[in-house]
This record gives C-alpha cells, structure tokens and sequence, in this order.
C-alpha cells in the first residue's frame, strides 16, 4: 500500500485501511517534507555514529571506510544529527531546487 | 423448538448474546444497561458461557479492549448507555474505520446535566454519526431478535462494520415479558463461527488503526461510506433469514394503519406500543391516523420512509432529545425526515414534537393531543417541547 506517493483509489484500501506489508514504511518517502539538509564535514567527523544512533528515520549507514552516510530519499530534516553530533562535523544547509 | 418465558429484557438480552456464542465481552456497568452485562458475567463465572469476560475500568477502555479482540478475530460484544456512551465515543469511532463487527448494546438514556438516568434517545443521537449500524427495538422479543441479527449482519464480509442495538432504559431494559428464546442449534445454524478476512495474527502480520495522511483519508472515508451504504441489503437479507428460519420477520420501517392515513405519527422505540394504541383510539373516533416507526436508523431508510409517508397531508415527528439548535430547526429525526420530503418533492405539513425527556411518560393522550394540534394549525416554528410545565 505505502508506496512513494501514497495515492491509491479508495476501491484498493485494504478493509479498514489495514496494512498488510509489515515494515512497508521503508517505501514511505519522507525524503521530500525536507527544507534542510544535513552535510558531514569528514575532516571534522571521528565514525562516532551518534547521527545514525539519534536518527529518528533511516537516513544513516556506515559506509566502508566507517563514516556514517546520509541516504535523503528519508532524511526530513530535523536536525537532530546536527545537534547531537559531538564535534559539531554536521552542518544543515538550506535545500535549493 | 423455542421457549416462550417470562423474563426481565436485559436477562434475555445477555441470553442472547451467549446464545450467539459470543466470545468476549468486555464491559463496565452503569444503568440502566447493567444487567445485561451482569448476567454475562455470571454466564461465563458459571460455566455455562465458554467466554472472555473482561471487567475494565472504563467505557474507553471496554470499547479499546473490544477492538483488541474482534481484531484478534474474536466475537466480541458490549453494552453501554449515556455517560457511559460519551466516554466510550472516541473508541466506538475508531472501532468504525477500523471495520471491526463488534455488537453492542444500548439500553438507551438521557444525558447529563441534571444526572438523570431515565429514558431518552440523547445517547443513541450522540452515537447518530460513529458509522455504527443501528437498530432500535420496540420490545423484549425485538431485542433478543435484533442482537442475533446483530453478529450475523457486523460479521458479513460485504459489511465489516460494528452494530449498536438500542433498546429504551428501563421502559424495555428493566420490563419482565414473555420473549421466544431462540433455540441454541438453531442460532448457531443461523450464524456460523466468525471468520475475521483480516485480524492480528503474528504468522501473517498486520496493522491495523495505522496512520492516513491527506493523501489518504479522503479515500478511508469514502470506503467506509460505501460500506455503510452496502450494508442495508444485507440487513434486509439477513432479516428474511431470521424469519424463515425462526418465524418472526423484520424490516427497515414499519406501518401500522398508515396506508390511507391523513396524519402519519413517526416514532422509534418503545414509545410505538402507545402511539399504536393512540391510532387505535383515533381510527375508533373516525380519525384518519396511522403510524410509521422506524427500526433501522443508521443506514438510514430512505426510501422505505418515504414510501410509508407520501401520502400524508400531515406529519407528527417525534424527537425524544433536545438538540439545542437555537430554534431555526427541529430535532433531528425530524431534520432527517424534511431531508427526505425536500428531496422527494412533498410538502406535508410537518409537526416535530420532543418528548419523552429523561424518562418523562408519553402517553395515549399526549399523541392525541399532538394529532388535534396537527388539524389545528400544528406546530409554530420548527419544534415544540411536550409536557412542559410553565
């Protein structure tokens, strides 16, 4: 159900807007409610991985070199990463289309 | 083969369930629906229910943990009323949209303020726009009849949807009468075991009361529109089986000496009985009067209203709450009705009576009175309170 956009004729709703695709919010797009976007500095960032542990969504993943890396199709923008980062290596930047 | 007894309603009500083998019922007591679900409880504490009887702590929390259970696939019932009924409205909403069959009853009551726990429609009004299916009985018989019908039409896969049954407090609630106890084979032939086509199973996980962006719920209301609008057949269909099967059949609407009636009554509920016996003395006066009560209130009957009353040169509507609108309109049954006759091009004179206010007798009288008053100029403006002492 939960695809990229959501828009889904009223006839194909599962009974009671059920759900029956377990954990199909990894297809829900939350990439596109951003208007700032999180941008590491690598000199400055040490692999802690406190951005992919505060994370509200799934927007971290370690990298092969260890660093921790943003996947925007679900980062919103919120900034925790930003805020909790100990060596302040996260810098929100304004999205420009 | 059935047995006609006597016995107080809420008895026969709680009989009933068990004789739909529910199998949980999760409840909190208040009156004057109390009875129905105590004897539940002594049903299942004595052994002769196989049931989850679950005492929780709130009306919220029955309604909450009803979702719980016919989620899990499980029958599920409950009974309520007023006070009890608002506090449990946010759940019986959701219990709704997440097209869940629970059955309750509604042994109907007044609103507070003042605390009054006497007979009135107040709450079944309230309960007007959850997106329950609702019927409302007339007597003991239609209670024990209108509940085993109850599971049969929520459980329906063309329906999915809860069913409130009301029945009037006290007048009916607390009535001892001779009622038809369905024979059990012959209930559990009628309504086989619920099959649920989705519930919460941890082989095939599901999740249910999720969230609906706009994006969404435009959609989510509309099926659940549809649903409700496809569920009337079923009930009709449901209701020819009961009568082939146990000999006393339904409808949406009912007519007594309404066919060539200039003045048409419009009731629900136990007060019919009366206005029946009003018409009675009427026609025995050379009055051309008739009644049309309506059993089935959400879906509402259009059509078959309309059939009954469109030959009337005038219409008493009777409203048994006070909707507090500022006067420019009626009650709402009687709202509902002038949408209808708006819709159909008829024009009766209409006269909206509220009465029956927090147990406040309606009597023969009071239906004459109303029927002389609709010959004589009826009603000035949109309604008029009965029974009023200036």
């Amino acid at each position: 159900m939960a695809k990229e956009t959501g828009i889904i004729s009223w006839k194909k709703l599962n009974l009671g807007i059920a759900v029956t695709e377990p954990g199909n919010a990894s297809q829900l797009k939350t990439g596109d409610w951003r208007s700032m976007k999180p941008i590491t500095d690598r000199e400055k960032c040490t692999k802690c991985g406190q951005c992919y542990i505060y994370c509200p969504d799934m927007v971290y993943s370690k990298d092969a070199e260890g660093y921790f890396v943003q996947n925007y199709y679900y980062c919103k923008g919120c900034g925790i990463c930003a805020k909790e980062c100990p060596v302040d290596a996260i810098t929100m930047v304004q999205e420009v289309d | 083969m059935a047995k006609r007894i006597g016995v107080e309603v809420s008895i026969a009500a709680a009989e009933a369930v068990g004789l739909c083998d529910v199998d949980v019922v999760a409840a909190y007591p208040i009156t004057p629906q109390t009875h129905i679900v105590e004897h539940l409880s002594e049903m299942v504490a004595d052994g002769h229910l196989d049931a989850e009887f679950i005492p929780v702590e709130s009306e919220h929390s029955a309604m909450s943990c009803c979702i719980g259970s016919s989620a899990a696939g499980a029958r599920t019932f409950t009974s309520t009323c007023s006070q009890g009924y608002a506090l449990m409205s946010e759940i019986c909403y959701i219990a709704a949209s997440m097209r869940l069959p629970i059955v309750m009853a509604v042994a109907n009551r007044a609103l507070s303020a003042p605390i009054n726990i006497w007979n009135d429609h107040a709450d079944l009004m309230y309960a007007r726009d959850a997106g329950w299916i609702q019927t409302i009985a007339e007597n003991g018989q239609e209670v024990v009849d209108l509940l085993v019908h109850a599971f049969k039409v929520a459980e329906d896969h063309r329906v999915m949807l809860p069913v409130q049954v009301n029945l009037d407090g006290f007048t009916l609630s607390h009535m001892i009468e001779p009622i038809l106890m369905p024979d059990a084979a012959e209930v559990k032939s009628f309504l086989p075991p619920y099959k649920a086509p989705l519930r919460l199973d941890p082989k095939n996980p599901v999740s249910f009361g999720v969230v609906g962006m706009p994006d969404v719920y435009t959609e989510a209301r509309k099926a659940q529109d549809e649903a409700m609008k496809n569920s009337k057949p079923v009930i009709v269909e449901a209701w020819k089986e009961f009568g082939d099967k146990f000999g006393r059949y339904y409808k949406p609407v009912e007519t007594y000496k309404s066919e060539d009636a200039e003045t048409i009554i419009v009731t629900m509920g136990s007060i019919s009985e009366t206005a029946a016996s009003a018409v009675d003395d009427l026609r025995s006066k050379g009055k051309k009067v008739g009644l049309v009560r309506i059993r089935l209130f959400r879906p509402f009957p259009g059509d078959e209203i309309i059939a009954a009353i469109k030959g009337a040169k005038s219409l008493v509507i009777i409203d048994r709450v006070v909707n507090f609108n500022g006067g420019a309109l009626p009650g709402p049954v009687a709202i509902e009705i002038k949408s209808l006759l708006f819709d159909n091009g008829l024009t009766p004179k209409v006269g909206n009576f509220l009465a029956g206010l927090g147990g406040r007798d309606v009597t023969m009288e009071n239906f004459e009175d109303m029927v002389e008053k609709m010959a004589n100029g009826g009603v000035a403006g949109a309604y008029e309170i009965i029974n009023v002492r200036e």
